[in-house]
């Protein structure tokens, strides 16, 4: 049980540092906010899983799953907000500059 | 196991300063607003991390349940306002 929960851990944390440099390099809000709501909801996904199953069968991995549905119904609401207001505020997505 | 959440605490924490990076310079508002959601989801899991942590798991989770619901308010708070008010 405590390897697959370290296993689980490192997993989700390879996912956020893959989003970090997602929101670091990628050029605009609508490619930023990819890397913000899937890669982070994903990461997100396996750290606590793997703090769940490292706490065991109980109330606290209850709570913890209770979390888990909350940030799933938060993190793309909020991302999907944001864009459809970025995009009805009038900006345009980014293109690559044809030479 | 305790050392390594230790160094998963580290990292975390770092990931929030990669963030707040985004947050100061954004180009637009909606960047700023991107970053301080990616910030939240980082320190809902860190208060998670701490109450393991600490072996205090039962009181954390709730607070971070309260921050999650706090983040949710505000930040479609602030998108509908934005909405409205268009980029500047």
């Amino acid at each position: 049980m405590n390897i697959l929960s370290i296993i689980f851990i490192v997993a989700g944390l390879f996912f956020l540092i893959v989003a970090a440099i997602g929101v670091i390099r990628l050029p605009d809000v609508f490619s930023r906010s990819h890397a913000v709501s899937l890669t982070d909801s994903l990461g997100a996904f396996l750290m606590l899983v793997g703090i769940a199953l490292h706490e065991g069968l109980g109330k606290n991995m209850l709570k913890i799953l209770v979390v888990l549905a909350l940030l799933y119904i938060l993190n793309p609401g909020i991302t999907h907000a944001t864009v459809r207001a970025a995009l009805r505020s009038g900006l345009k997505p980014w293109k690559k500059e044809t030479p | 196991m305790k050392t390594f959440l230790f160094y998963v605490l580290v990292i975390l924490a770092i990931l929030i300063g990669v963030y707040l990076y985004r947050v100061l310079r954004g180009p637009t508002v909606f960047d700023r607003v991107l970053g301080l959601n990616g910030i939240s989801t980082k320190a809902i899991i860190l208060l998670i991390v701490i109450g393991v942590y600490f072996e205090r798991v039962d009181m954390f989770i709730d607070i971070s349940t309260g921050y999650a619901l706090l983040n949710l308010v505000g930040a479609l708070a602030v998108a509908k306002y934005l909405e409205e008010k268009g980029h500047s």
